[in-house]
């Protein structure tokens, strides 16, 4: 029961991630579900979407949670562009863990990739039309 | 004639993780490869020597796989310092061989372009090309070689096949090493420069690469099954259970015989020599020193024959994958998980294993607490103790009250580790776990030959790394305990005259009120060489001979000696304590650093002593006293 509620906030609102997330509230009111409509349909952040969910990347960043992630938020986005999480590239999420969705795997392009959801917060997506 | 042609050349092999980069590595050079570390660095250097077909020698290092020369971790440091040349006592290499998985060639023509910029003489070794071939993957090899500017090989390094052509390859650009390099232009890419190394290799890509006519659909469909929320966990769950079986079944049957072995070999060195200190120190010292460590041999065998055929098949990195979560709860990492997996037989190949992890912070946290994790070693005094004072009582037909105390405790290690890393990582290192960025390789079937040579390698470097630490400070351990000797006419045990003896007693008034007696006291000190030697040093200092292979009789002594606080004082004690000065040696040789150890055994003796005097008062107070 628990855990259906949890996939449904998931559905409107960007991960809320447990303790360590000091700033993703000011991500969360920064973009609110509405805005991300307003801005196109069908674009989502790597970090709210679904398995099945499948599109294109559309932007690729890392400015949401700067002290959040361990590295700066450039040397994440760095490694994120050097695992193949460019502007371009084919993407789907195939799995989620137990464990409040999270990590994520993704097919990407032609490999699989596995990262929490935290750090792809700032990926964007074009998803496809069904 | 060149100096060149009068030294080996030097050939490095550089390409992203899971390429098959090892099984080149193997394939190539055979049994003719030494592992050793790089100077000042804990990262494991392996080397290897290839003899050409004109004669030519020529030697091979096989460089930690990356996805960048923008190095991360320690590993990835040396890969991009050994291409550099700037590596202290490593020359540059005179051929750069870069391994690509053949059916994922987008994020190696990255690195490859990075690589170009540094200018070495390179080949492109494009490996797994049997199954690019079965796939249906089209790559115009003419095109490529054109476009890259250096020559290419198709191999198959688990069948051996292309070796030869790559040896060739590497052979004819060795030659020409003066004219085939030029000066390196790599500097650290930043953002925009990786996006357009993408876009390049995009481009390069879509030119000569046609995509398979049946790609691999097996992955995702196991990956359904394995990566599942329910059945995954599940399935890991039962592999780890499967795993312990073989570890605690046949590896401590066969470490059983083995000790059984180092026994009879005491006993009949000492039958054959005048009884004194050189008797003594062979058997007590040398033979039953080098034997502690040996016995935890066939274990890490198992442990690692499993480790091994799991992350070839491609399993690992979903264990990470499904324990990220769990571990991340605590502030660990989800490569954290296979190092405390490994402690579980010992925490040395456990500490030894955590160079996967890349972050420093990540890395020392999963040092700290592996020690935690219930090791092999504590089982014979955990059996002891128990033995002597939990009743053998059944419950509800199937639960032994004595089996659960042995699960407690071993919840107890799992619990504290997680909850010490929980608080070095929210109070002395606050900030967020490194970044989990991980691929999630193809399935593949795991090579018999690969598996064996990896397994026994493991082997071997636990043996001369850990004999190396180990055998010294068991030969300190038993100088402790035997010198001085007692003198003519004493009727005590030998150990109370010694070394160690006066320190029991000295350190009795501190121990006293955690229920400890002054021989238990007495006892920890050569139980400080490894854990299991306490249950010897326990019945040296009751007297009772031969106490290792008649436990029964010191459970009988104990029981009739200690108060039942006292015992699970003692219990409680050998959950945290310190107790093992090979772990602390090894600690001190990753870290490379006296500090890292200091803090170890500090902490661990602070919460031994703290639950040891909780449970003791506790158990008085309950009437157990």
């Amino acid at each position: 029961m628990i855990i259906t509620r949890k996939s449904k906030a998931y559905r409107t609102f960007p991960p809320m991630h447990d303790m360590l997330a000091e700033p993703a509230d000011v991500a969360v009111t920064q973009l609110a579900p509405t805005q991300v409509a307003a801005a196109g349909a069908g674009l989502v952040r790597l970090s709210a979407a679904r398995p099945g969910d499948r599109g294109v990347i559309v932007e690729v960043g890392a400015q949401s949670h700067p002290g959040g992630h361990g590295v700066d938020v450039d040397e994440l986005e760095r490694r994120l562009l050097e695992f193949g999480f460019v502007e371009g590239a084919h993407i789907e999420l195939l799995h989620e863990g137990a464990i409040r969705r999270d990590p994520i795997a993704v097919r990407l392009d032609d490999m699989r990739v596995a990262l929490r959801r935290r750090d792809a917060e700032d990926i964007w997506i074009q998803l496809d039309a069904r | 004639m060149s100096e060149l042609a009068l030294r080996p050349a030097r050939v490095a092999l550089v390409g992203n993780p899971n390429t098959g980069k090892t099984a080149l590595f193997n394939a190539l050079t055979g049994s003719r490869q030494k592992v050793a570390n790089y100077a000042g660095v804990t990262v494991e250097r392996k080397e290897g020597h290839v003899t050409t077909a004109s004669g030519r020698s020529l030697s091979v290092l096989d460089l930690p796989g990356t996805y960048s020369l923008r190095a991360r971790s320690p590993d990835e440091a040396v890969t991009r310092d050994a291409v550099l040349g700037r590596l202290a006592g490593e020359a540059e290499p005179d051929v750069v061989v870069a391994v690509a998985d053949a059916t994922n060639l987008r994020l190696v023509l990255r690195l490859i372009l990075e690589l170009k910029a540094v200018g070495r003489p390179m080949v492109l070794a494009l490996n797994m090309y049997d199954i690019a071939q079965r796939q249906g993957l089209r790559i115009d090899l003419d095109g490529l070689r054109r476009e890259l500017g250096c020559p290419i090989v198709t191999t198959v390094a688990t069948r051996k096949r292309g070796v030869d052509d790559l040896v060739a390859q590497v052979e004819a650009l060795a030659a020409a090493g003066e004219i085939g390099g030029h000066a390196n232009a790599w500097r650290e890419p930043t953002a925009p420069e990786i996006r357009a190394a993408h876009r390049e290799a995009q481009r390069i890509l879509r030119a000569y690469v046609r995509p398979p006519e049946r790609p691999d659909t097996l992955t995702g469909k196991i990956d359904a099954v394995l990566l599942h929320p329910v059945a995954g966990l599940a399935i890991l769950l039962g592999l780890l259970f499967v795993m312990f079986q073989g570890v605690f079944t046949w590896g401590k049957w066969v470490g059983d015989q083995m000790g059984d072995g180092f026994t009879a070999l005491g006993a009949f060195i000492a039958a054959h020599l005048p009884p004194g200190l050189l008797a003594s120190f062979l058997t007590d010292g040398v033979i039953s020193g080098v034997g502690s460590v040996l016995v935890f041999l066939p274990q890490i065998l198992v442990l690692f024959f499993f480790i091994i055929l799991l992350e070839d098949f491609g399993y690992m990195a979903r264990a990470a994958f499904l324990m990220d979560r769990i571990m991340g709860g605590a502030g660990l990492h989800g490569r954290a998980f296979i190092p405390l997996l490994s402690s579980f037989a010992c925490a040395i190949p456990g500490i030894m294993s955590t160079r996967v992890i890349d972050n420093k912070r990540d890395r020392l946290t999963t040092i700290l607490v592996a020690p935690l994790m219930t090791c092999s070693a504590r089982i014979p005094v955990y059996t002891l103790i128990i033995g002597a004072f939990i009743p053998d009582r059944t419950y509800w037909g199937f639960m032994s009250l004595q089996g659960l105390v042995m699960f407690g405790l071993y919840a107890a290690g799992i619990v504290s580790a997680l909850g010490v890393s929980f608080v070095i990582r929210r109070v002395f290192w606050r900030g967020a776990v490194e970044p989990f960025l991980m691929e999630l390789p193809s399935y593949k079937l795991p090579s018999a030959a690969n598996v064996a040579r990896n397994v026994l390698l493991r082997g071997q470097i636990f043996v001369s790394r850990a004999g190396r630490i180990i055998f010294p400070i068991m030969i300190v351990v038993w100088v402790l305990a035997n010198v001085p000797g007692p003198p003519p006419g004493a009727t005590e045990p030998a150990i109370n005259f010694s070394v160690a003896g006066r320190l029991g007693h000295l350190l009795e008034p501190l121990l006293a009120p955690i229920g400890f007696n002054w021989q238990m006291t007495v006892a920890l000190i050569p139980g400080f060489a490894a854990r299991e030697v306490a249950v010897a040093a326990l019945g040296t200092v009751y007297a009772v001979s031969d106490a290792g292979g008649n436990p029964g009789a010191l459970a009988t002594q104990l029981a009739h000696h200690w108060s039942l606080a006292t015992g699970l004082s003692f219990l409680a004690w050998y959950v945290f304590a310190p107790q093992c000065a090979s772990t602390l040696g090894v600690v001190k040789r990753e870290t490379n650093s006296w500090r890292w150890p200091i803090i170890m055994f500090l902490y661990m003796a602070g919460l031994a002593y703290l639950t040891s005097f909780a449970t003791y008062h506790l158990a008085v107070a309950l009437g157990a006293g």
